[in-house]
């Protein structure tokens, strides 16, 4: 059962679309908000997110910029500083890392800095993940890292209604928040109520409800997480998925309540295991739940390995269905 | 002439190029090759040129758009094909793919897919060069659209300040994706940015093969004289979509059928036969060399292994590399 059910009438879109409504919708409705990036006009974004809007909005409003990551996002900061509500498209999370200290050291820091004087309201959106053989650098997903600093908030739209409305959210946000969207998603698609709305950035969300085991997980994997629960299912086990939504902050409390739901616990993460996110939700089990559990956590994550180009080994480095299954069976212990 | 051997080879290596990508967008519809792919279909003047004057020792970074390069390097075309069919025979034993082609014989030092990203990796290469004393010239290639990255400004400054031994070749094909160079850069006179760092600079035609390999042996010569780096901005375009997933909206069919009037292999081609240097008939046989080398590079391709998942994390750290 799925939690958030259509009461009303519904549309149905793909991950694209509701990307692209959301942007739309944000331009059309305040003046302060425009689209910035590598390729967002002319060329029509480089995942097709913003085809359209160029012709719509004109050059200003979307508005292609060199590539000079570390320039326009700073760019977008200081927008932000000036009162308007840049959303930048940094095309993916490997080109971030070349905008990475605006992002960490100015975008992060100036409201601490002046002791409260210049909040920064940037949204940054970016592409995150692998599955496509790309090779190792168009492959990261270090959504993780950005989910470490203080300052930023950080989250990951794995449906359509994420998809659709979380931005909204971003733009209401006096602070920074980074959008991470997975680039297996965006041909995917799904219902959205018709009247839904600007959604909780907060907070994560029970996708399917389960009692015999928690799998938690976030954006691209949560997909494949519903896949192996509905496998699952039919062998008699109950899996109950929490979406995370939110990687910074961190809604400890579902997670926490989840464990003392099921008390057993898979984490799935397509970033790599050492040092990530999946070993930051484990510490929060064991600081908090930890006699709720009735057996080890198991973590399903990228293989500690560059993701390489060739299909077999790109697949075989990256969490798949069966690894899932496999690694609730383990926990459950049958 | 100096080099009577060198209109023929310049001409075949192009061809080269040329049908061997031809065959790679094919290769690419039936999903042999997987990921991005990135033609260099009509910038092949520039790589053949600039390469042909570079010597064994000397070293290339390039971009994603490298084919092109390792085959004028001499990688063995069956070795490339067989990375972008993600087989354990290709150059890289294929993790890397189309974008990452490297080659330690030939001192190919990558296929680069960060926009900016080869450019310092060129400078270090430079450094070790000249602080072991050798006469070594590295040869970096990189869009117009790379001249927006900081990197790019900082690795300049670097070569010029250190006079390392840097031919930086900015393949000029006028889109960065879709984005025109006026819409990128207010002072399109890249070289003027090359100046700037007090390095020569000039301006070639990228069509013209000869005017190339002139200005690239021109540039070593100094390079390797103790000169200091040199740029060369060379005009080119890319007759084909920037990669196999482009729909091309930003440019209209007129522009790229006018260029591909300058195609640098047709030009070059009716130049030496009006010349009588390449007859009609030596002409076709170049063809069929050329087609007989890539059904073996197919062959072999097909013919190739997949690496075994086992040894998924071999080449994390070197001690696991000679596993
Ligand atoms: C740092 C970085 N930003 C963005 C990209 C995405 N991207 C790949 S190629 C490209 C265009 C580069 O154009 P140019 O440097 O002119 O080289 P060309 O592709 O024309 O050969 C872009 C934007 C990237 N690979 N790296």
């Amino acid at each position: 059962m799925t939690v958030t059910e259509p009461r009303h009438a519904t549309v149905t879109m793909t991950y694209r679309e509701a990307v692209r409504e959301g942007i739309r919708d944000a331009i059309a409705s305040d003046d302060r908000v425009f689209l910035m990036g590598e390729d967002v006009g002319r060329y029509g974004g480089c995942y097709a997110v913003s085809k359209g809007l160029f012709d719509e909005f004109g050059d200003e409003r979307i508005r292609d910029t060199p590539l000079s990551e570390s320039g326009f996002v700073g760019a977008g900061i200081g927008a932000a500083l000036g009162g308007m509500r840049p959303i930048v498209e940094v095309m993916t999370v490997n080109f971030a890392l070349l905008a990475l200290d605006q992002i960490v050291n100015t975008a992060a820091l100036y409201l601490h800095m002046s002791g409260g004087q210049f909040n920064v309201p940037i949204v940054i959106r970016m592409v995150t993940g692998a599955g496509r053989q790309l090779g190792a650098q168009h492959s990261h997903s270090l959504e993780g890292w950005f989910a470490h600093v203080p300052g930023l908030k950080v989250v990951a739209p794995a449906t359509i209604e994420d998809a659709r409305w979380m931005l909204a959210s971003a733009l209401v946000d006096p602070d920074p928040v980074i959008i991470f969207e997975h680039a297996a998603l965006y041909g995917s698609s799904g219902e959205v109520s018709a009247d839904s709305g600007p959604v909780d950035i907060n907070s994560a969300r029970i996708r399917r409800r389960g009692d015999d085991v928690s799998i938690i997980t976030h954006g691209g994997s949560l997909a494949k997480a519903l896949t192996a629960a509905d496998e699952l299912d039919a062998l008699g086990i109950s899996t109950e998925v929490l979406d995370l939504r939110s990687l910074r902050p961190l809604d400890t409390a579902a997670i926490l309540d989840t464990v003392a739901h099921t008390h057993r616990l898979v984490i799935v993460d397509e970033g790599w295991k050492s040092v990530g996110l999946s070993a930051e939700i484990l510490a929060r089990v064991s600081e908090d739940a930890l006699w709720e559990l009735d057996a080890p956590v198991m973590r399903v994550c990228a293989v500690e390995v560059p993701i390489p180009y060739a299909m077999h080994m790109e697949q075989a480095a990256l969490p798949q269905v069966a690894d899932i299954v496999a690694a609730v069976h383990k926990v459950l212990d049958r | 002439m100096k080099d009577p051997d060198q209109p023929r080879r310049l001409l075949k290596q192009m061809v080269m190029i040329r049908r061997f990508e031809e065959k790679c967008a094919e290769l690419y519809q039936v999903e042999k090759i997987r990921g991005f792919l990135h033609l260099y279909i009509g910038e092949e003047a520039v790589a053949t040129g600039v390469i042909d004057t570079l010597e064994a020792g000397d070293a290339v970074v390039a971009t994603y758009r490298e084919h092109g390069h390792a085959l004028a390097l001499g990688v063995e075309p069956g070795r490339i094909l067989a990375e972008m069919y993600g087989k354990a025979e290709g150059v890289s034993m294929g993790r890397g793919g189309s974008m990452h082609l490297f080659d330690a014989d030939t001192r190919l030092f990558g296929g680069n897919a960060i926009v900016g990203g080869g450019l310092p990796v060129a400078v270090g290469l430079a450094l070790a060069d000249k602080l072991k004393g050798n006469d070594r010239v590295t040869a970096v290639f990189f869009g117009e659209g790379a001249v927006a990255e900081g990197e790019f400004h900082e690795s300049m400054n670097l070569a010029a300040l250190w006079r390392l031994p840097v031919l930086f070749c900015c393949e000029n094909n006028l889109y960065a994706m879709g984005t025109a160079l006026n819409r990128a850069q207010t002072q399109m006179r890249i070289t003027l940015k090359a100046s700037a760092y007090e390095m020569p600079a000039w301006e070639v035609d990228g069509m013209d093969v000869l005017a190339v390999s002139q200005a690239a042996t021109r540039a070593v010569e100094s390079i390797r004289g103790g000169a200091g780096p040199h740029f060369l901005e060379l005009r080119t375009y890319r007759f084909r979509a920037h990669s196999m997933f482009d729909p091309e909206l930003y440019r209209d069919k007129d522009e790229v059928n006018k260029w591909k009037l300058r195609d640098p292999i047709e030009t070059f081609r009716t130049m030496l036969e009006a010349d009588a240097i390449v007859t009609s008939d030596e002409f076709a046989a170049i063809e069929a060399e050329v087609a007989v080398e890539i059904d073996a590079a197919v062959a072999f391709a097909e013919a190739g292994t997949l690496e075994p998942i086992h040894d998924l994390t071999r080449f994390v750290h070197s001690e696991e590399v000679a596993r």
